[in-house]
């Protein structure tokens, strides 16, 4: 199973952006799109037309949104105990130290601000895939109780499936990762 | 300016392979130790003989120690309004998924767990320093301490 990430962004030429560089840098990841502050919500909590949708393994989101903006999407996943422990991505143009400031107060798990230039943007989204969705370990068990009806992820995957699926299919452009995991 | 990291670790041997790590990969990084939960503590807090302790802009944490373990460090910097801002980075021997889950839970910012081989660890440092130390944004300790939580939005909108 690839791994999932939603991007909450309002801009079509940022998700566009944010789509041709993960394609780059590991074709593997699943992205799914929410476009304002509710969507995002209501994917997370599988309501209306997300009913299927697939728990993220990460989110990267925007602060400024239509509908309800981005530090309101934070605060109600770091409430939820069932959304909470969502490995949470602040990827926006603002650099303002209040809103870096509220993002960590609010248990942001980190904060990135996004470059103006392509090529910055596209190395963004190599560093976030080489330490997020790569190097960190990231939880895995609540997803075997929560996992789509019909898609049986036994508990067993849990914890080797983010490695199985970069071992299966990147590891010839991750030079970094050197198979330390085949220490253990 | 220096760039201040609390490393929580009891092991000697992992402090030293911490250090020369950070010798290697950043000499602007200041690296403090506390070798147990309620050493971190009174680091944190600034008592006793950590009066004049800087605020860290990254804090490494391990999850076993003697005294108080790491789940209720972590679970305490981010209770606590003054240091849930700090980004808190769980750096443990531990694979369990319930030590995961729960460090996520407690709203640990990311989680590693030791390579046991020493090249991968050095690259394991390398990599926190060259993410947290240089790619994020981390918050500003002169704002953290000027601004409450409520009004951490009006600073913005008062220029």
């Amino acid at each position: 199973m690839p791994l999932q990430v939603l991007v909450v962004e309002d801009s079509r030429g940022d998700i566009r952006l944010t789509r041709e560089a993960f394609r780059d840098v590991n074709p593997f990841i699943h992205l799914e799109v929410a476009h304002d502050g509710v969507e995002a919500m209501a994917f997370l909590r599988r309501q209306g037309a997300h009913l299927h949708a697939a728990r993220p393994d990460l989110i990267l989101l925007d602060l400024n949104l239509p509908k309800m903006d981005g530090r309101q999407v934070l605060a109600l996943i770091k409430e939820d105990d069932s959304l909470k422990n969502i490995p949470t991505v602040i990827l926006t143009s603002s650099e303002a130290e209040a809103d870096v400031l509220k993002s960590y107060q609010l248990q942001a798990n980190c904060y990135l601000s996004k470059p103006m230039h392509f090529e910055a943007f596209h190395g963004l989204v190599k560093s976030i895939n080489d330490f997020w969705l790569t190097k960190v370990r990231l939880p895995e068990n609540d997803k075997g109780d929560e996992a789509e009806p019909g898609a049986q992820s036994g508990h067993e995957q849990g914890p080797k499936k983010s490695r199985g699926t970069k071992s299966g299919g990147t590891r010839g452009n991750d030079e970094n990762d050197g198979g330390r995991r085949n220490a253990h | 300016m220096p760039l201040e990291v609390l490393l929580v670790e009891d092991s000697p041997g992992d402090v030293r392979l911490t250090k020369e790590a950070f010798n290697a990969a950043n000499s602007n990084v200041r690296l403090h130790v506390a070798t147990d939960g309620v050493d971190a503590m009174a680091f944190l807090k600034r008592e006793g003989v950590y009066a004049d302790a800087p605020r860290p802009d990254l804090t490494l944490l391990d999850l076993n120690m003697p005294r108080m373990d790491g789940r209720q460090v972590l679970a305490r910097i981010k209770n606590d309004d003054s240091l849930k801002t700090i980004p808190t980075v769980i750096l443990t021997t531990s694979t369990a998924d319930d030590d995961i889950v729960t460090s996520y839970r407690l709203h640990a910012n990311c989680y590693f767990s030791k390579p046991v081989q020493l090249e991968e660890f050095e690259g394991l440092v390398k990599t926190i320093n060259d993410f947290w130390l240089t790619t994020a944004k981390l918050p500003h300790e002169a704002l953290t301490a000027a601004v409450l939580p409520e009004s951490a939005k009006s600073p913005a909108e008062q220029v």
